[in-house]
């Protein structure tokens, strides 16, 4: 047992089975941010290749939906907007809602389509999952600079609870990480996962308020349905740009609660099952 | 004395392989399987992440070595000093791959310990995480992270990469358009910019043609001659002999030989491949062939017909098969692979030129087919024979085979009777060593 430190000095690695709970290591991801970077441009360069409308997929994805919606909610159920025009009241939903589903989705499958990468390479494989939260939120803004003008073109101005803005959308990235880490870590031995995440996803889209004001939910409902952080996300978006209802404190109180637990226990599910990986995928 | 750069011990690693599934036999069966299948499935997919505990204690219970557990690697202890280049041989599932990938810390050993001292790349494929869409110049900087450089490092041997690769022209091309040939140079480019104190390295030779081969190999003498500790695992023996001081040769997940490169390949070619010059099968219903022909032996003869297993490089060696043609009416043709001890063909031969049957139907009845080889042909190495009879014609029909049936060996008693003449060094690159008539005259 003397050997150890006697012999290996700088630079040194041992190697052994490990035991117990798994932490993430936060030097070593600090070392790999040149990796974690290039993952990124590569999503974001790979992403719209060999297509016609290229980045413009970004914005038609929630604009078509955002369209379908409004003729099938806005006009034939005349579905009440909270004072706004249905479509820019629909869009704000449509975008944080994209993001979420387009992260959850590609982080989902994320390392199943790196299998390659794991059984041959050593990286700290949380950056694996970690990089579609990051490459999309550039359709992220590009989305939101379109809901800009929408709001420009219907003159609605968002109020000074902008500043909140960052918030949300740490909340909103925290829940889609969470949530992505989690299934991808579940996927790599249960393929079934594949199948649940779309239908879980249509499930999403009706207990988040993205065609539906929340103020439609039975006020005693109000708290079991803040569960969802994208709810408190959604409303918080509305809020605090169109400035037609109160800043919904409580509700993005507990999302911001919710999505940090969802995120911890992506994180730390992931790290447990992160050993495995190699041998299972 | 040097330092030991890595120290293994005691390593070992499990895999669960999935058990074999059974059949059904009814519609109804296999419809209660489907509906039962979840919670089988379920209990099977759980199983792939736990195992029973073990303590060393235990070890020989036979819970332990159940039938779906395999040790891929088991209890392998050695160290590696520095500069040293260690070699690492094994057949298929002997335990390299594992053994390498523990020690790049992709997958952890189930116990035992490694310690490696200094910085550590692996290169257990060339081109990992290439993505066709990007573009050369995107890939260099993709692959080289992955493989752990920093964006500097990368930018500051950029230049120097597309050099080495030769896809300068191409190299804002995504690499989907590129050759194959392309595509594993830019990745070997990349690679060949690790500047690790331990390299460990896969048979990542086995890509490529022959002068890119070269061309890594020149580059991993460069390395392993620059004083850095380096393990290779590789099947080729060429390159092990070439470039490595030590070797180990792994069975089953244990390190059974570990000594000076030479005398370990020696050893293992040895017992891989035990000679043997006849190989006969009594029962012609257990026989190998079909109900055309049956195959009854297969020998390797001297120059005086008698089986024998070991030859000078001047003898002639000639082997033969004894089969019995069971259905007329087939124009039959017998095969001779030649392969050498690093397990390529040297050459093949066949009977169907100088067969009296090569244009007419075989009769029924007891052949011998024998093809000999002259002296001063091959070359000093282990030969393995891999035979096989079939029709030729319209539908090219396998009736029997066989794969290194036989085992001779072919040595060089350095005289200067050989071919070889007084050349004093090793003439063993080549598949043959024939005898050739040179002019050799004084013109001036």
């Amino acid at each position: 047992m003397i050997r150890k430190n006697e012999l290996f000095t700088k630079h040194q690695t041992i190697i052994q089975p490990k035991k117990g709970w798994q932490m993430v290591d936060f030097k070593e991801l600090k070392n790999y941010k040149d990796l974690f970077w290039f993952f990124i441009i590569r999503d974001i360069k790979v992403r719209y290749k060999q297509t016609v409308l290229g980045g413009l997929w970004a914005i038609i994805q929630p604009l078509l939906a955002m369209v379908v919606f409004t003729l099938f909610f806005g006009k034939l159920a005349k579905m009440p907007s909270d004072g706004i025009p249905y479509p820019v009241f629909n869009f704000s939903a449509m975008i944080a809602w994209t993001y979420f589903v387009n992260t959850v989705t590609i982080s989902g499958s994320s390392l199943i389509g790196s299998s390659n990468l794991i059984t041959k390479v050593y990286f700290p494989r949380l950056v694996v999952p970690l990089t579609p939260a990051f490459a999309g939120l550039l359709d992220f803004f590009i989305a939101f600079t379109i809901l800009i003008g929408m709001m420009l073109f219907f003159h609605i101005y968002p109020t000074v609870m902008v500043i909140f803005l960052p918030l949300l959308i740490v909340i909103m990235m925290l829940t889609a990480v969470g949530v992505g880490t989690f299934f991808a870590a579940l996927n790599v031995k249960y393929r079934d996962i594949r199948y649940v995440i779309p239908f879980l996803i249509q499930l999403g889209l009706f207990i988040s308020p993205v065609v539906y004001p929340a103020s439609m939910v039975p006020g005693k409902y109000q708290f079991i349905y803040s569960l969802n952080p994208m709810a408190g996300v959604i409303e918080g978006f509305r809020s605090i740009l169109f400035g037609t209802t109160s800043f919904p404190v409580q509700m993005v109180v507990v999302s911001a609660f919710v999505s940090v637990i969802l995120f911890l226990s992506g994180i730390v599910y992931f790290k447990q099952m992160e050993r495995y990986f190699a041998d299972i995928i | 004395m040097s330092k030991t750069m890595i120290k293994v011990d005691n390593l070992s690693k499990r895999y669960r392989i999935g058990a074999k599934e059974q059949g059904y036999k009814t519609f109804r069966e296999a419809i209660v399987d489907t509906v039962m299948a979840p919670v089988r499935n379920f209990k099977k997919l759980k199983k792939l992440t736990k195992f029973n505990d073990l303590n060393h204690q235990d070890q020989n219970r036979s819970s332990f070595f159940s039938d779906d557990v395999i040790w891929a690697l088991k209890d392998a202890s050695f160290e590696v000093r520095e500069g040293e280049v260690l070699g690492i041989i094994g057949r298929n599932g002997a335990g390299k791959s594992t053994f390498l990938k523990i020690l790049s810390n992709i997958t952890e050993p189930t116990t035992g310990t490694v310690e490696i001292r200094g910085r550590v790349s692996s290169l257990l494929e060339v081109g990992t995480g290439f993505h066709p869409e990007l573009t050369g110049r995107d890939n260099i900087f993709l692959n080289g992270a992955i493989l752990g450089m920093r964006k500097q490092e990368i930018e500051k041997k950029f230049d120097e990469i597309v050099d080495f690769s030769g896809v300068d022209k191409f190299i804002d091309t995504p690499v989907k358009r590129y050759s194959s040939g392309m595509y594993i140079r830019l990745a070997f480019a990349v690679a060949a910019q690790l500047n690790p104190e331990v390299l460990l390295i896969d048979e990542v030779l086995a890509v490529g043609d022959v002068p890119f081969q070269r061309k890594c190999l020149g580059k991993m003498e460069e390395v392993a001659k620059g004083g850095r500790t380096v393990i290779f695992v590789s099947h080729n023996m060429q390159a092990i002999q070439n470039l490595c001081t030590r070797a180990i040769i792994l069975q089953e997940g244990r390190v059974v030989i570990d000594g000076p490169a030479d005398e370990a390949i020696s050893k293992y070619l040895g017992e891989g491949m035990g000679l043997k010059a006849e190989k006969d099968w009594p029962n012609i219903d257990s026989a190998p062939g079909d109900n055309v022909v049956r195959v009854h032996a297969v020998r390797v003869l001297d120059r005086n017909g008698k089986v024998c297993a070991n030859f000078d490089v001047r003898d002639p060696v000639s082997i033969e098969v004894e089969y019995s043609v069971l259905e007329g009416g087939h124009r039959l043709s017998l095969q001779f692979y030649f392969f050498n001890e690093e397990g390529h063909v040297i050459f093949t031969s066949r009977d169907n030129l100088d067969s009296p049957w090569r244009n007419t139907a075989c009769p029924i009845g007891r052949f011998r087919s024998r093809c000999n080889v002259p002296g001063d042909f091959l070359n000093e190495s282990q030969i393995s024979i891999t035979y096989g009879i079939d029709t030729i014609g319209a539908f090219h029909l396998g009736h029997a085979s066989g794969q290194h049936v036989v085992v001779f060996k072919v040595s060089d008693s350095m005289d200067s009777e050989g071919v070889r003449g007084n050349f004093p060094l090793q003439w063993r690159h080549d598949g043959v060593r024939p005898r050739l008539p040179w002019n050799v005259e004084k013109i001036v």
